[in-house]
């Protein structure tokens, strides 16, 4: 089974089988990066740009990594060494890319759609490595296959999201996969950071974390952006912890084997306490590690197969 | 000028309730005679029939962008594109660059009009200076030297008591203040409608609440100071709904949607195509069916285009960072012809009513009526003929159509201007 | 595409009494089991390298370690057909300084041999590495051989042999056929 589309720009393209697919083969992916040789020559001669329009450490070195070890080369285009910083449009930077034989693009932008955008300019296939308030396909599949390892199915799971819905990719794109592979999700927030119409992606809506705590399965705390708090969305930060911020008490309340869970960077103190971040519950450093056998995943099935036989 | 003679049209001229298959001819651009069978000894013969021979169209919102933006548009292009498209004569916004606040730009507006123009342009002067918001532009001095009406439009007039003195000022002058109707705190960086898609696509909302709340606002001012007030571009049911209560109230207001506005909603952004992004936003199935039905039952007096030019390099961006706009002169009159006359929602008479005859009214204008004596500002269209939107083939400058491709029904064949033959079988002259 | 069976080539006894022999005979060749492990190409390959692991146990009181290798990451055919569904490598112990017995079902062109010896290299550094194979078909492309073959079987190239083991497929049988469309 291949995925059907040469680009990866959101979850809302994929159907549950080709999420199935993505995550058993990152189960093979997972090994080679225990060796003390963490490559395979798979990708040998294959060239992949990774143009991050937006700071990123995190993502943009997974997926680096994710293409080295699969013996790709990997190409960094950032924000501001490139020409994008002097007022080059995205258009020009997509025929600039297509030139040089690129077999895929990773990219990030803050504007949401843009590797939609980009994908219908360029030949070469696309990956969205989060756009705006979109969507961040990776990680929620990086995030289904912790779940996954851990309490070994997702289908049946209640899953609890809590924070700034409205500005969050990654919590969009999870509610689009956790859903399609028949986990339920209930997104928890003050109702400034719940978007309008969140409930028609399936999920349900609390503003009342306590009561939501007790069936979790899973919880996931968002990172609050801390300029929000200026936008009138929430008064205080101090506020916001008091609502919704996993303290110890509360993570006194989870069931047995919940899982603790965040996309990092995370704000300890706020949306989630040092002591409960550090808990082992909590996987948060799973996902980084899985992060990399994900992403290596994806490349492998957008730009390791070939016409023919 | 030869003297014109159309034949054998159906000609429907709802100033005088005529709808029959007559003669018009058009003698020192003036209607002269309509009545059957009519025989000339020399005159330019258009045969009409199988036709459609109605007052000339008016749009009466546009952007020609000129002067500023004479890339995208100009005069001579934005004429050209109103007649391609069956209109006789425009209404342009003044958020030009120099905004339309003074009497030099108007003097301009009518100059190059005049010289290179293919239509009627009727300029329309800003409410306030430099359209912001604060102090009112010499409206007496505007209207003197040709302003047709005052809008701010682009912006919102967002002080209330700025907007109360501009309505004030404009009863003296008995002048029409045409409403942009956005809450700016509201609708924000706000780049689409509000609610499922705008949650979907991650993309910051503009909610109804925007609109409404200023039509809401500039109702009870209106009422308050009996003053005239015409809500341009109105997109959601809820707008309809305060609009039909205001005019059962008695408040003196109009108001006009969009073609976009009527037949497209928001699920289309799911495309990321910057096409479909515009100000007010597309919104969903039900306001489109209300916009409809306030469209029939009167609430909604005037179609117009809102036809807004940007240059390609612009639209071709990320959707964030894209201008909202869409051209609407080429396609309105073959868009409206299919989605309201074809779908039966809409008789010929009342679609002419609302691009001609009503916007007339509003503007306080000499046209919308082809009885003898006016002047020949005549629009004749094929109504049913199949044409496919090529945007490569506009008059306009620009192709910011979301409409490329589309199969519709209709077009303009032949169109006067004051009794000049501009648009022979769907060519400009 | 559809498998047609022409024969059956091998039944159960004869795959145990080939297996019984190879066993035989890597313990004769490698001078006992210390330093053995095998490592089966996946996915019939693990079954019989793990069938081997047992006899040589049986004879040498010594079972030697049994990995699992999947060799899809290395193959020399990506990006020219749709990606084969990849599985896991299992192999838990130090492959370097062994003397490691390469198990597969069917030896032909030799390319997952090349492929296999790779992954293997990339695990560390054997002493040596010997190839098992029940069948050995022909039509090489690589200058590749095997040290312990169950059997030899000339074949046509439109012709197809299957390895059947109970642990997959729920039998035991070699079996000759074609592919037809």
């Amino acid at each position: 089974m291949q995925l059907k589309s040469k680009d990866l720009l959101g979850i809302r393209e994929l159907d549950g089988e080709e999420i199935e697919l993505i995550l058993d083969t990152a189960e093979s992916f997972r090994e080679i990066s225990t060796r003390a040789v963490k490559k395979v020559p798979t990708l040998r001669g294959r060239t992949i740009v990774s143009l991050f329009l937006e700071p990123s450490t995190r993502t943009r070195v997974s997926f680096e990594l994710a293409g080295k070890r699969l013996s790709a080369d990997v190409v960094n285009i950032s924000a501001r060494a490139s020409a994008v910083a002097k007022g080059e449009c995205l258009k020009d930077t997509a025929k600039t890319i297509e030139a040089m034989n690129a077999d895929l693009v990773v990219m990030r932008h803050s504007a949401a759609g843009a590797p939609h955008f980009l994908a219908k300019l360029i030949e070469c296939g696309v990956i969205n490595a989060g756009d705006g308030a979109h969507e961040h396909p990776t990680q929620a599949l990086l995030d289904l296959f912790t779940i996954k390892e851990r309490l070994g199915k997702i289908e049946g799971l209640q899953v609890v999201v809590i924070g700034d819905i409205a500005h969050s990719r990654v919590a969009r794109s999870n509610i689009l996969a956790l859903t399609k592979l028949g986990a339920r999700v209930t997104v928890v927030g003050p109702p400034t950071l719940i978007p309008m119409g969140i409930g028609e992606m399936g999920c349900e809506v609390s503003y009342d974390l306590d009561t939501v705590l007790g069936q979790a399965d899973v919880v996931y705390a968002l990172r609050i952006q801390l300029e929000r708090q200026t936008e009138t969305l929430f008064p205080s930060l101090r506020e916001y912890a008091a609502l919704f911020g996993l303290n110890e008490e509360r993570a006194g309340r989870l069931k047995k084997n919940a899982l603790i869970m965040h996309p990092g960077p995370m704000n300890r103190g706020i949306e989630i306490t040092a002591e409960v971040a550090d808990l082992p519950q909590s996987v948060v450093t799973d996902q980084v590690a899985n992060g990399v056998a994900v992403r290596m995943a994806i490349l492998y099935l957008l730009i390791g197969g070939g016409e023919g036989a | 000028m030869p003297d014109v003679l159309i034949r054998g049209g159906r000609v429907i001229n709802p100033a005088n309730k005529t709808d029959a298959v007559l003669d018009v001819l058009v003698e020192d651009g003036k209607v002269k005679m309509v009545k059957k069978d009519i025989s000339v000894k020399s005159a330019d013969v258009i045969d009409a029939s199988g036709l459609i021979v109605c007052p000339g169209l008016i749009d009466m919102h546009v952007h020609l962008r000129e002067p500023g933006r004479e890339d995208e548009e100009t005069i001579a292009s934005g004429t050209r594109a109103a007649v391609k498209g069956g209109f006789t004569a425009v209404a342009c916004m003044p958020n030009t660059d120099p905004v339309v606040d003074n009497a030099s730009v108007i003097e301009l507006i009518l100059e190059r009009a005049q010289n290179e123009g293919v239509a009627h342009v009727l300029p329309v002067g800003a409410i306030t200076k430099g359209l912001k918001g604060e102090e009112l532009s010499e409206m007496g001095e505007l209207i003197r030297v040709g302003a047709v009406a005052f809008s701010d439009d682009g912006n919102s007039v967002m002080n209330a008591e700025v907007m109360r003195r501009a309505l004030e000022y404009s009863v003296m002058l008995d002048a029409l203040i045409i409403v942009h109707a956005e809450d700016m705190n509201l609708s924000g960086r706000g780049q689409m409608n509000e609610g499922f898609y705008s949650t979907l696509l991650g993309l910051k909302g503009v909610p109804v609440a925007a609109e409404e709340i200023m039509i809401a606002r500039d109702m009870i001012l209106a009422e308050m100071i009996e003053a005239r007030v015409h809500i341009t571009h109105v997109s959601t049911a809820g707008s309809v709904r305060l609009i039909r209560q205001a005019k059962e109230r008695g408040v003196r207001v109009t108001c006009e949607a969009t073609p976009h506005h009527l037949v497209l909603t928001e699920a289309l952004l799911e495309s990321y195509d910057t096409n479909y992004k515009v100000n007010p936003p597309l919104r969903t199935e039900v306001d489109v069916l209300a916009l409809r039905e306030g469209l029939k039952e009167g609430t909604i007096d005037a179609i117009a285009s809102d036809h807004a030019p940007h240059a390609l390099h612009e639209k071709e961006r990320e959707f964030d960072y894209a201008p909202f706009g869409i051209v609407g002169l080429e396609t309105t009159l073959p868009l409206m012809l299919t989605e309201l006359v074809e779908s039966g929602e809409l008789s010929y008479t009342q679609l002419i009513e609302k691009l001609s005859c009503n916007p007339a009214r509003i503007l306080g204008l000499e046209a919308g009526s082809l009885s003898v004596g006016s002047p020949a500002n005549v629009t004749v269209f094929d109504p049913k003929v199949k044409v496919k939107v090529d945007v490569s083939s506009f008059e306009s400058k620009s192709r910011n159509s979301p409409l490329s491709g589309w199969e519709l029904i209709g077009m303009a064949k032949y169109v006067l201007v004051d009794g000049k033959l501009v648009l022979r079988d769907g060519r400009v002259a | 595409m559809a498998f047609k069976e022409k024969t059956t080539i091998m039944d159960r006894g004869a795959i145990q009494r080939a297996l019984t022999r190879i066993a035989h005979e890597i313990v004769e060749r490698s001078g006992g089991a210390e330093n053995l492990a095998l490592v089966g190409i996946r996915s019939r390959g693990v079954h019989l390298a793990s069938r081997l692991a047992r006899k040589i146990g049986e004879i040498e009181g010594i079972t030697p370690p049994l990995g699992a290798l999947d060799i899809t990451f290395y193959r020399d055919d990506i990006g020219t057909r749709p990606q084969p569904k990849a599985s896991v490598t299992e192999i838990t112990f130090d492959v370097t300084g062994k003397d490691i017995i390469l198990v597969d079902d069917v030896l032909y062109t030799g390319r997952s041999v090349r492929a296999a010896m790779d992954a293997i290299f990339d695990l560390g550094r054997p002493t040596t590495i010997q190839l098992a194979v029940m069948i050995d078909r022909g039509h090489r492309e690589l200058p590749v051989r095997a040290d312990f073959v169950g059997k030899n079987i000339p074949t046509s190239q439109r012709e197809e042999v299957r390895v059947n083991l109970e642990e997959e497929d729920g039998i035991d049988a070699v079996i000759l056929g074609e592919e037809v469309t």
